[in-house]
């Protein structure tokens, strides 16, 4: 009655009978997540770090095999760097910055991606989805031991949720029967084909896009020197499909994705002998043994709102993308990094309820970001009609001999973090400094004599002041903000001033806990800031 | 006069290039063939330089130096 659905890598949380299973009414808890993959367990973190009681669900005990997500880009290792497991996973990460474009086997141009300097992560690092799992429930682990609130529950699923005006009821099945138990706010992180989705009725629209990939993870053998770097195939004679790419991760494990149709036979090319005949074509003779293989489709889906009364979407379940350009984890990372200090301050009682609607509007805006980008990479990857498929082909002939064309291919964009434009809690942005660092943006890391900027905001609200005075603390209906002095004094790379003061002698920004600006001015106006704080909670 | 500008020019360039892809869409092969000569015309008057206009032509060729 209680199979797995998938094989586990590590099993992490194995199943322990909970006392909630033992009491006669439901017990009620502050917040409830649904799910244990990357997201949830990052909700976990955010909450536990604030000292909000949290409790994680999950249909399994651990961490699922197969790598699936493989790169992860620099603003969701930076906060996994705040909840305190980022280094651990740069320091198993592969970096990469050359690339190599194939057009028809022909090598049709090479790129550096010349990351920017002072940057504490790099623009992304190749690792395993197990890998960066294990990080994070190591991460968990840890601070459980040090007495944060937060439990993760294996082999308990989830099996229905009645949602009432103030709270959830969730019938939970575990080995040893049925519970019932309850939360105030629920966070479903349980992924792209969401139970919880299905159980509320809500829809999940957009586009299925008529393809699959084949992956497969291989281990080389004896000593081959493949380079580091990530070579793209646009219509490979040995893929036969439409693109392939050979990306390299930790362990000398190398992911092999061949696009390979619509209508494809799944178990006849899921043959380990088939896999290597695709492999075999292009690696000519190199022995290797195989890792993980399997096949997927992917669409562009969101839905329509990621809150519906007391329970949130995040991640997956929330938002599907196409695999190009590393989207699905980081982007629920950044999820996770939005919902958290806001959920935190409303159980907390510092701010209203309607901060969470700009979860909403602030996270459907990065979805729809992510899903305009990774669309526009399918479609250069698979030109739907004939003058697209000409011009595309245009792009890659031109490619090989001008400059100008290689910015046009289009094999995936680099997720880079949204700018909430526009957003309720901006404050109007009343220094003319670099756009980079406008109200809405999320703080780009400087190098600072002893580590760097984004480790010393941490995770709460700061006033970030550069060569100019203010009050070392300021506290405002109920929220603290503390000050960190900076001046130009101390910025021998000369990058804090070029990514927060451009021309002006001196700036102070207001930072939400997510690392995001919600305000920046000249100098310090105690009325400005402290309305500035009241906006950015939701206040005004 | 100047040189035609073979490095990256144009900022937001998928967008672009998005937009063109949708002004083809819905097309026959005839119309957009039709609407990728006209399109050529516009670009060729709004550059108007004729020694840039030949150079253009035989990038297009791939025959220019690189
Ligand atoms: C081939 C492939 C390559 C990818 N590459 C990348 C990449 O390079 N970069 C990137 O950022 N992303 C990538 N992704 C996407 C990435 O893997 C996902 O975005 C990510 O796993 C989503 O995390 P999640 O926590 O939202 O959902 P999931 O990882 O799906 O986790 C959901 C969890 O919920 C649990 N669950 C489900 N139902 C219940 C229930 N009823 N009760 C309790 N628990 C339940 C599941 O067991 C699971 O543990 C890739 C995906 C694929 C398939």
């Amino acid at each position: 009655m209680f199979d797995d659905r998938y094989t586990l890598a590590y099993k992490l949380y194995p199943y322990e009978r909970s006392a909630d299973q033992d009491k006669d009414t439901p017990v009620r808890h502050p917040v409830v997540v649904m799910g244990g993959g990357p997201i949830g367990i990052a909700t976990a973190l955010d909450l536990g770090l604030q000292g909000i009681p949290v409790v994680v669900l999950d249909d399994h005990e651990g961490v699922g095999m197969g790598s699936r997500a493989i790169c992860f880009a620099k603003r969701c290792l930076e906060i996994a760097d705040r909840y305190g497991c980022g280094e651990p996973m740069l320091d198993k990460g592969v970096v990469w910055n050359v690339g190599k474009v194939f057009h028809k086997d022909d090598q049709v141009f090479e790129f550096n991606l010349l990351p920017e300097e002072g940057h504490k992560y790099p623009a992304f690092i190749n690792l395993q989805q197990p890998y960066f799992e294990s990080f994070q429930i190591e991460r968990l682990r840890e601070l459980q031991a040090q007495g944060a609130p937060i439990e993760i529950r294996g082999k308990n699923r989830i099996d229905n949720v009645t949602v009432k005006e103030d709270h959830v009821v969730l019938e939970v099945s575990t080995p040893d029967g049925p519970y019932t138990m309850e939360a105030d706010w629920l966070v479903g992180c349980d992924g792209a084909s969401s139970p919880l989705r299905e159980m509320l009725g809500y829809d999940f629209t957009g586009k299925v896009f008529q393809d699959s990939f084949l992956i497969a993870d291989i281990k080389m053998k004896g000593d081959v020197d493949f380079p580091t770097e990530r070579w793209f195939w646009f219509e490979p004679s040995h893929g036969e499909g439409a693109s392939m790419l050979l990306h390299r991760q930790p362990d000398d494990v190398w992911r092999v994705d061949f696009q390979i149709g619509w209508d494809v036979d799944r178990k006849e090319e899921m043959k380990e002998e088939n896999i290597r005949r695709r492999l075999d074509a292009f690696l000519k003779g190199v022995e290797y043994d195989m890792v993980w293989s399997s096949i997927y489709t992917f669409q562009c889906k969101r839905m329509d709102s990621f809150l519906q009364g007391r329970v949130f979407f995040a991640g997956d379940a929330a938002h599907q993308v196409s695999p190009f350009g590393a989207r699905g984890a980081n982007s629920g990372m950044q999820d996770v990094d939005n919902l958290g200090w806001k959920l935190g301050m409303v159980i907390e009682g510092k701010a209203p309820e309607s901060l969470l609607d700009t979860y909403n509007t602030e996270r459907v805006h990065g979805a729809d970001e992510n899903i305009l980008n990774s669309t526009r990479s399918t479609d250069f990857i698979t030109p739907k009609s004939a003058m697209s498929t000409l011009l595309r082909d245009s792009v890659l002939a031109l490619s090989e001999h001008y400059e100008f064309a290689r910015p046009m291919v289009n094999s995936g964009r680099l997720s880079v973090p949204c700018t909430y434009d526009g957003s309720a809690l901006n404050s109007a942005d009343a220094l003319d400094g670099p756009a980079r660092t406008r109200p809405g943006s999320p703080c780009p890391d400087v190098p600072l004599g002893d580590g760097y900027l984004l480790s010393k905001l941490g995770n709460e609200f700061i006033l970030l002041t550069i060569d100019t005075d203010a009050p070392d603390e300021i506290e405002e209906s109920g929220i603290t903000v503390r000050r960190l002095a900076l001046s130009t004094h101390d910025d021998p790379s000369l990058l804090l001033k070029e990514r927060y003061l451009g021309d002006c002698p001196a700036g102070v920004y207001l930072i939400r806990p997510d690392q995001h600006v919600a305000a920046r001015r000249p100098n310090f106006d105690e009325n400005q800031i402290r309305a500035a704080i009241r906006r950015a909670t939701g206040k005004e | 006069m100047s040189d035609l500008i073979l490095t990256p020019n144009i900022d937001g360039v998928d967008d672009f290039y998005a937009e063109l892809i949708a002004t083809h869409e819905g097309l026959s092969d005839a119309d957009s063939q039709a609407l990728n000569a006209r399109l050529v015309l516009v670009m060729a008057n709004h550059i108007g330089d004729r020694a840039t206009l030949s150079q253009a032509l035989a990038a297009a060729a791939l025959k220019s130096e690189e």
